[in-house]
């Protein structure tokens, strides 16, 4: 049986949505879709699956994304889903712990890119306001002022992440010059 | 040659090569050399895999028939690579060993 839950997860809370998709694997509840906002689950044995999330570098047609998913699948992993650049895998749990690094520098690596995707979101969502606000001005528009009023405050909501998700990174980054 | 410390899953990857292997044999071949103990990931063995690709330590085989799996092999280039890794860790060994040797002594005298 199919269960659809809608769901918001930011991209400085990827974590947590690998923990909470994982907590429904756990409880016999496997995701076999993904959409925006939107989680499609199917009803398995409980504790199946392990999943993990990935941001790739690029759309997962782009054929360097196929050769990566291709190697993940030959390894043991199954490409389940994916929204935009982040993909899902999942893996029997039969088998030892599933993983998508095993060193720090492929961690920092993608927590470099989680934050490159985070300042160019803000970068568009503040060109957005203010090209509304502009527009508003310069024409007498209020609906363009009323609009731009949107990306400002998604702008304003990334900050936090953006410092969290750098903090993050700065610490494993330094973590690095000590251990592998 | 530069000498440059190699990550211990690289340095694993490296010495898996010495005979054709494509990416889960390599996973299991480290597995065995370490005792279990180092387990590499997909995502950390494919990054290693097109970077030492890059620099020439390794090459892929052309595809072997029925097997769609890509095979790797250490070229010379990586042999010396591991070499010089070797003479490294020696060094490290020995000087840590010539120090730390002296502990067990001062236990012992105390």
């Amino acid at each position: 049986m199919k269960k659809i839950i809608h769901k918001v997860f930011t991209a400085w809370h990827f974590e947590d949505e690998e923990k909470w998709i994982n907590k429904m694997a756990a409880k016999g509840l496997n995701l076999t879709d993904v959409g925006v906002a939107k989680y499609v689950f199917e009803e398995g044995l409980p504790g199946e699956y392990q999943y993990r999330v990935e941001l790739l570098e690029n759309l997962p047609t782009h054929p360097e994304s196929e050769r990566y998913i291709r190697f993940m699948e030959e390894m043991g992993a199954e490409y389940v889903a994916s929204v935009s650049r982040w993909v899902y895998f999942r893996k029997k749990a039969e088998d030892e712990p599933f993983e998508l690094y095993s060193d720090m520098d492929s961690r920092v690596a993608h927590l470099r890119r989680i934050n490159i995707l985070l300042v160019f979101l803000f970068i568009f969502e503040v060109w957005a306001g203010v090209f509304n606000l502009v527009v508003g001005i310069a024409y007498g528009m209020a609906i363009n002022v009323i609009i731009a009023c949107i990306p400002l405050i998604l702008a304003l909501c990334i900050i936090p992440g953006i410092i969290r998700s750098v903090r993050k990174y700065r610490r494993l980054k330094r973590e690095r010059e000590i251990r592998e | 040659m530069e000498s440059i410390a190699l990550t211990e899953a690289v340095y694993y990857i490296l010495l898996s090569l010495d005979t054709p292997l494509h990416g889960y044999g390599i996973m299991q071949n480290t597995e065995r050399l370490s005792n279990g103990r180092v387990r590499l990931a997909a995502g950390t063995l494919y990054g290693a895999l097109n970077t030492l690709l890059e620099k020439g330590w390794i090459k892929a085989l052309p595809g072997s028939g029925s097997s769609r799996k890509k095979e790797y092999l250490l070229t010379e280039t990586g042999r010396n690579v591991v070499m010089t890794e070797i003479a490294r860790l020696k060094e490290l060994l020995h000087n840590g060993e010539e120090i730390t040797g002296g502990w067990t002594d001062e236990k012992n005298n105390s």
